[in-house]
């Protein structure tokens, strides 16, 4: 998009107006600082993703969109996890994130703060690993990807 | 060069831009513009009674005329004031440029003294909307926003201008071109979508063409007959398309919808081909969507993708403008000079008669009280059926559609997605800015007129004289008319018990006030108006207050449940019905 005032505010008028989902929004400037790029997850059935396409497509601060539903892309998402880390659970605690590739970023005497990448199944998956009572604070920074091979996306 | 000031710089790219006229109305934060517009005289401003009457003002203009339409409005409640305006223009796609004052760009988001978010306000009723915050990007987005307003599918922009950005001086140059990498419409059609379009429509056995306001914006209305006629199709248009094909022509089945004629809407629904032509298959038009069309493969030309498939899956989809689609297409008909069906098609055309001959659009007539078809009758008479009409929104805006045959496109001016009550009477102003000499009549209600009632000062100050034809029926018409079918008659809130002399009023405003009450004297007191050339006159009919439009299809029925007048002894709807409008 146009890195523009306004221009992220115009999308989600359009989705919350329209009666469409928005599953996670993310917003970043690029290597041009005329635009920033924006990405987000929706779903809906096929007519209703035509739409959802279609009227982006319409926003004048659009200036180009993918579904990389439709291409081969890699999803990765960022999540910051604050958990109870007492005694046993401590060790459990470390070999989970271990098997799921994270970081322990902070430690304390009764809490771990966990980093993990991937995409968002990845991340759901590492959740239900842990005990439920255990999670104090999720934070997640929501989807954002790019297509496989030598395909870019250019203004 | 030259320093002067943003609202010079305004000035001057208004001039540029061959403007006309500007309606607005003046306040603080514009005072500048305001200014600057007392020293020249090739824009001249229009001042109005209410900055909604200035944007329906300028949308009248608009539709009248096919340029783009501008207004003004002052920061706050003149922004507020506008927004109907730019919704009612945005939900039928006219082309307009909107100024708006707003406080100094140092006092934005301090809940200063008039101050609203007008981007954010406006924000999905324009098709793009701009606030300039340095002067020296003001002439280059005044262009952008000529551009964005009266290409690909028109629609309402907004500039917001702050008052310390017009008073700022800088070097005045307006580009002559402008290009948006993220705003390209496409207007060429694909070719290898019109040859399977063309081979479509020419297998059909019971063709059917249905045409909408984009044929009207486009100006597509020549390549809209030739192709009508080089086919020899029965033809439908919407609320909004009516003009674009001769409504006098044995081809044109009349409106369809709601308020359609039993043909045009018996013809949709046993149609095998339909050709939907800058049409966007809205509510009014396509009933309960699963019973639309049922047996029909669909060819839809529209420059918005968005309109294609969304409410209706389409088989042959053509992005592009209706004049280049249609020339197109009839140089591929002509070229290989390729034909339709005709023995099918006289066997269609025989079908369609039969439901002709239901002769849906009859009244009972009386010599008693004005049935308000009737009007419409004599002032298609009266005018020749060359007047210019503008209407409200009600029953009378049906009436007026059915019953005045409109031949040329941008004839009728009606306020159709929004159903903006209060709309036609500073759109005929606008209409009759536009062309002065031409006869224009505003037909409306005694509700709506009385929303914008004050326009009557305007059309004294600037001597645009309108015929106003009030169908006067004591009622909320159209409301009431649901309420007998839908509610039991419960007419909660739909009987005016007071309502003013129509005549005194408008003679109070210097203007000329007739009262109709006789069936007899309809004639007479329409002949009478328009002779009266250069004065404006309110003609109040009295009507037949139990009148309905009809035929009608109740929400939530399919094309072919139709009601007609007295015939059928209404009525329930579905409860699905119920929820729709
Ligand atoms: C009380 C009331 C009753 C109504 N009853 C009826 C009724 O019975 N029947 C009826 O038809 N309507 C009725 N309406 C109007 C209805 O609400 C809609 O406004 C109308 O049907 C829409 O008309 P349209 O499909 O022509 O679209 P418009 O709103 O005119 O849209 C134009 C379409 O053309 C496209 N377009 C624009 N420019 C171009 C171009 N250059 N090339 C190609 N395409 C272009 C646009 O993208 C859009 O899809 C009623 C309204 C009111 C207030
Ligand atoms: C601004 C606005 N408010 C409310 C409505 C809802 N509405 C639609 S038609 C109608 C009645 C119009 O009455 P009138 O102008 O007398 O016309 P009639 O139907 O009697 O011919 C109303 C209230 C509307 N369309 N616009
Ligand atoms: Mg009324």
């Amino acid at each position: 998009m146009e890195n523009e005032a306004g221009a992220l505010s115009r999308v989600a008028n359009l989705f919350s107006a329209r009666g469409y989902n928005i599953e996670s929004l993310t917003v970043a400037p690029t290597d041009d600082p005329t635009l920033s790029r924006l990405t987000l997850v929706t779903y809906g059935n096929e007519q209703i993703i035509e739409q959802i396409v279609k009227q982006l497509n319409k926003l004048i601060d659009v200036v180009k969109l993918i579904d990389l539903s439709e291409t081969d892309a890699i999803e990765r998402e960022l999540m910051l996890v604050k958990t109870r880390a007492v005694g046993e659970q401590r060790a459990e605690m470390k070999r989970l994130a271990d098997i799921f590739g994270g970081r322990v970023l902070d430690v304390t005497d009764a809490t771990y703060t966990i980093e993990l990448t991937g995409a968002g199944s990845k991340l759901d998956n590492f959740l239900r690993a842990i005990e439920k009572d255990a999670i104090l604070e999720v934070v997640r920074s929501g989807a954002t990807g790019i297509a496989l091979g030598q395909k870019a996306l250019h203004a | 060069m030259e320093l002067i000031t943003g609202a010079e710089i305004l000035v001057r790219c208004l001039k540029d831009e061959g403007v006309e006229y500007l309606f607005g109305y003046p306040g603080g934060a514009v005072l500048h513009i305001y200014d600057a517009l007392y020293v020249q005289e090739d824009v001249k401003h229009i001042l109005v009674r209410h900055e909604q009457a200035a944007l329906h003002a300028a949308d009248g203009y608009s539709r009248a005329c096919g340029r783009p339409g501008v207004a003004l409005v002052t920061s706050g409640p003149g922004l507020t004031n506008a927004v109907t305006g730019i919704a009612n223009a945005y939900m039928d796609s006219i082309p307009l440029v909107v100024f708006s004052g707003q406080v100094p760009t140092a006092l934005i988001g301090n809940d200063a003294f008039q101050e609203v978010d007008a981007v954010g306000i406006t924000r999905p009723c324009v098709k793009h909307n701009f606030l300039v915050k340095d002067v020296t990007k003001l002439a280059e987005t005044v262009k952008k926003a000529f551009y964005i307003a009266t290409t690909g599918r028109p629609g309402p922009v907004l500039v917001d201008l702050p008052k310390d950005v017009t008073i700022a001086k800088t070097e005045y140059h307006y580009p002559k071109k402008i290009k948006l990498r993220s705003y390209n419409p496409t207007v060429k059609g694909h070719a290898g979508q019109i040859r399977k379009a063309v081979d479509l429509i020419l297998s059909a056995k019971r063709p059917m063409i249905y045409t909408g306001g984009g044929v009207i914006l486009s100006d597509g209305s020549p390549e809209l007959i030739e192709l009508t006629q080089l086919l020899g199709y029965p033809i439908t248009n919407t609320l909004m398309g009516l003009g674009a094909y001769p409504a006098t022509d044995r081809q044109f089945v009349g409106m369809l919808g709601m308020h359609g004629t039993y043909e045009a809407n018996m013809a949709m629904h046993h149609c095998d081909v339909l050709i939907a032509i800058g049409a966007r298959f809205d509510d009014r038009v396509t009933g309960k969507l699963d019973k639309f069309c049922p047996t029909a493969r669909i060819v839809h030309v529209d420059i918005d993708p968005s309109s294609i498939s969304k409410n209706v899956k389409v088989d042959v989809p053509i992005v592009g403008s209706v004049p280049n689609v249609l020339r197109a297409m009839i140089s591929v008909i002509r070229d290989e000079k390729l034909r339709s069906d005709s023995e099918a098609l006289a066997h269609w055309w025989r079908q369609i008669d039969e439901w002709r001959a239901v002769k849906s659009l009859s009244y009972r007539h009386s010599n008693e009280v004005i049935k308000p078809q009737y009007v419409i009758e004599k002032l298609y008479q009266i005018t020749e059926g060359k007047a210019i009409i503008t209407s409200d929104v009600g029953q009378h805006q049906m009436w007026a559609a059915q019953y005045y045959l409109f031949d040329r496109p941008r004839q009728w001016i009606n306020s159709g997605g929004l159903g903006t009550m209060g709309f036609g009477l500073p759109a005929a102003m606008g209409a009759k800015f536009a062309f002065p000499d031409e006869d224009v009549a505003c037909i409306t209600g005694d509700g709506s007129i009385q929303m914008m009632l004050q326009e009557l000062a305007t059309m004294k100050q600037y001597q645009t004289p309108v015929k106003i034809v009030n169908l006067n029926n004591g009622y909320l018409g159209m409301v009431r008319q649901w309420q007998e079918f839908f509610y039991q008659k419960r007419y909660c809130m739909t009987y005016f018990e007071s309502l003013p002399d129509f005549v005194m009023l408008t003679e109070a405003y210097g203007h000329v006030g007739m009262r109709i009450e006789k069936p007899g004297d309809v004639e007479g007191a329409l002949r009478e108006a328009f002779a009266m050339k250069d004065r404006t006159v309110f003609l109040d009919f009295v009507t037949d207050p139990s009148e309905n439009v009809f035929p009608m299809i109740p929400s939530g029925g399919g094309q072919s449940e139709m009601l007609l007048a007295e015939r059928d002894e209404m009525v329930s709807t579905h409860h699905e019905g119920m929820v729709l409008l």
